[in-house]
């Protein structure tokens, strides 16, 4: 086979497996720090998805100047859910947090229907159908532009945990809920703070993914699923495991769909799941409980 | 005061009711004579929502042109599918339940294997619209009719119609990279074109490679990587709507240009929302495929219909799913108008009679063979030229030269 070929494929898995990698990172940072699996992830994304077709559609703002509104709105949203509505559930069993988040999935799928309906959207941008040609390869110029995207999030995001007060403090959180608590932390106030993180990336994430695919309301649990593959193969709690993840989904399919058969490439997700589980079931990058 | 019941007012009362009784089925017959009710399930939403929505126009204007066509009432009973099996079998059930006398639709392969089966054992009769795999009509199903081509013949006709155009263009292709979608509709025509192809031995291209895809991919980045890398002399398609703008865009991301692109046999390429959603990168799209007479009387009649309804669009864009939907209604109309009956062993035997020879799509009169299938309905090369689907062959039919290889073809 044609080894320009194999490159192009790769650097499109690459790229996209950047974008899928932002999108778990909130989902792992959400979890990392108030240990409550966000099983409306997925939803969360395809509302913000939704955010960057309406802005563009109204004022014809593209999806990369969306993200910032885009990010704070989803802030203050995943702010008001964890202080308001998930809080409470903290110290309740797990299922009845589970049983929480996929309600909440619901009630987005279906405001998304009857607000939006039930057929695909996207936003059509000039630089939609260009491509970076270097040497044999050729890049995608909406895939390039959403992986920097995404890794300029993420590394905003990890800047942050390491260098802000604030950040050390969700950090404490994290690794002593009650060593932090003794200290003076205001642990529910970080929580929420956190959740708003984690919805702020996930909200980066779905302005560039609208310029990858087509939008309709049904996308969501596909990528809460595809989010919990990534995180549990790179590590549920680590945030370069998330990035590690998304970029491995993204390579691994690109190169199943090449050599194997394009219609089965998802199935090679859940085959490194499955072989992660068995040889490191705290994901490649996660710690030992 | 209590009041007895004496032997001779239970007597009465008997006799009210076994009278009653009796007479309720000529009541219900009655009733039921003064309207048809039609179960249309179509794919309104989800990834086949755009043709639902476009076979949906064919549905909504029968009742009104049957009524002036043959003077018989319609009610429609309309039911989304969701592009989704488990959804078209359940609607199916529901709309029996409610009191369909006849279904029709489903526009996709795989809902009207599930409605089938639905029909068969509630024994309704259920005509199908559009729907090519083969096997539906294939089991000995009674209650199950199509006026539409199966795979088989789908092919068959379209690659003539690929023979004649190369003929047409003195062009002379030696390999075809083969894409389609992975659905029951997709494998059926995959098939297909393995069991004919060989025998087509005037075609002068081979097949260099098959790649399948998922009918609801979100991205068909490795796949067209893939047709791409096989350095084919053009492109063989079996697709859907939403895949078919995927795919597309992805050839110009890719800078892949074929000589073109020719479907042998599958929507997509023609629909409305195609160009709506391409613009200029709709054009030389080529569909080989069932389609409508334009100048028959009854087009005429549809189309006029059509506008009153629908007044900022053209039938151009839908003729192919309203023509067979309002077809299937039609023949339904039709056969309750001969049988006088909404009883569905005697409406579906009356089905099984028709004879419509003034038709809207292109071919023979719309008659069932034994399996319930219609024979020699017309395919045409269909071209999108200046924004529009435009037959160009069969050449008597042909409103426009066919264009090929495509303006901007170079050898990848």
């Amino acid at each position: 086979m044609d080894w320009t070929l194999v490159a192009n494929v790769v650097a499109a898995g690459l790229l996209t497996g950047l974008v899928y990698g932002l999108m778990a990172l909130g989902l792992s940072v959400i979890f990392g720090v108030v240990r409550v699996v966000n099983f409306a992830h997925g939803e969360m994304m395809t509302v913000a998805m939704y955010a960057a077709v309406a802005l563009f559609a109204a004022w014809k703002w593209d999806p990369f100047l969306a993200m910032l509104p885009v990010a704070l709105a989803f802030f203050f949203l995943g702010y008001l859910l964890q202080a308001g509505l998930i809080n409470p559930f903290i110290t309740r069993p797990e299922h009845s947090q589970f049983m929480l988040l996929v309600a909440v999935a619901i009630i987005m799928v279906n405001a998304l229907l009857m607000s939006f309906g039930p057929d695909a959207r996207n936003v059509q941008v000039d630089y939609q159908l260009e491509s970076f040609e270097a040497g044999p390869l050729l890049l995608d110029k909406a895939r390039a532009y959403a992986a920097g995207a995404a890794l300029a999030a993420a590394a905003a995001l990890f800047a942050f945990f390491r260098y802000t007060l604030t950040g050390k403090a969700i950090r404490a959180c994290a690794d002593n809920w009650l060593g932090a608590k003794v200290i003076g932390l205001d642990v529910k106030r970080l929580y929420a703070l956190t959740f708003g993180l984690g919805s702020a990336c996930v909200a980066v994430a779905g302005c560039a993914m609208v310029l990858l695919v087509d939008v309709s309301p049904p996308l969501g649990p596909y990528y809460t699923l595809l989010a919990f593959v990534i995180v549990i193969v790179g590590g549920l709690g680590s945030m370069g495991g998330a990035l590690l993840g998304g970029v491995l989904i993204g390579v691994s399919e690109a190169l199943a769909g090449l050599f194997i058969t394009p219609s089965a490439k998802s199935m090679f997700s859940f085959g490194l799941l499955i072989l992660v589980l068995l040889l490191r079931p705290q994901g490649l990058l996660g710690r030992r409980a | 005061m209590t009041q007895r019941i004496t032997r001779r007012t239970f007597n009465r009362a008997a006799a009210a009711a076994g009278a009653l009784a009796a007479f309720a089925p000529f009541g219900i017959v009655r009733a039921q004579a003064q309207k048809l009710r039609v179960g249309v399930l179509l794919p309104r939403s989800g990834i086949q929502g755009f043709i639902g929505q476009s076979c949906q126009k064919g549905a909504d204007l029968a009742p009104e042109v049957i009524r002036e066509m043959l003077g018989v009432e319609i009610e429609l009973m309309n039911a989304d599918t969701e592009s989704n099996v488990d959804v078209a079998r359940t609607r199916a059930e529901r709309l029996i339940q409610e009191g369909a006398h006849v279904l029709v639709g489903p526009f996709d392969s795989g809902a009207a294997a599930a409605i089938a089966q639905v029909a068969e054992q509630r024994g309704i009769p259920f005509i199908i619209n559009i729907a090519a795999a083969p096997q539906i009509t294939e089991q000995g199903y009674k209650f199950v009719f199509r006026n539409f081509q199966t795979a088989i013949d789908i092919v068959r006709n379209g690659l003539d119609l690929i023979g004649e155009l190369f003929q047409v263009t003195n062009t002379v292709p030696r390999t075809a990279v083969f894409m389609h979608v992975n659905d029951t509709f997709g494998q059926a025509m995959a098939k297909g074109i393995g069991a004919t192809l060989p025998q087509r031995t005037h075609l002068p291209f081979r097949i260099v490679e098959t790649i399948s895809y998922d009918p609801a991919a979100k991205d068909l980045t490795v796949e067209v990587s893939k047709a791409k890398g096989t350095n084919a002399d053009f492109l063989l398609l079996v697709c859907r709507l939403n895949d078919a703008i995927i795919l597309r865009r992805e050839m110009v991301k890719q800078r892949w240009q074929p000589m073109g692109i020719i479907s042998p046999g599958s929507p997509g390429m023609y629909e409305e929302q195609y160009f709506k959603t391409l613009g200029k990168l709709s054009e030389y799209s080529i569909s080989n495929v069932p389609w409508y007479n334009p100048n028959a009387k009854l087009t005429k009649i549809v189309e006029k219909a059509f506008l009153k309804r629908n007044p900022n669009d053209k039938l151009v864009y839908h003729g192919l799913n309203v023509g067979f939907t309002f077809e299937a209604i039609l023949v339904a109309a039709d056969a309750f108008k001969r049988a006088k009956s909404t009883d569905p062993k005697t409406l579906a035997d009356a089905i099984r009679q028709t004879n419509i020879t003034e038709k809207m799509t292109l071919g023979g009169p719309i008659k069932f063979n034994a399996k319930g299938q219609v024979e020699g309905i017309g395919s045409a090369c269909v071209q999108n030229l200046d924004m529009l689907p435009k037959v160009v062959l069969p050449r008597a039919a042909a409103e426009a030269k066919p264009v090929f290889p495509v303006p901007g073809y170079r050898k990848a």
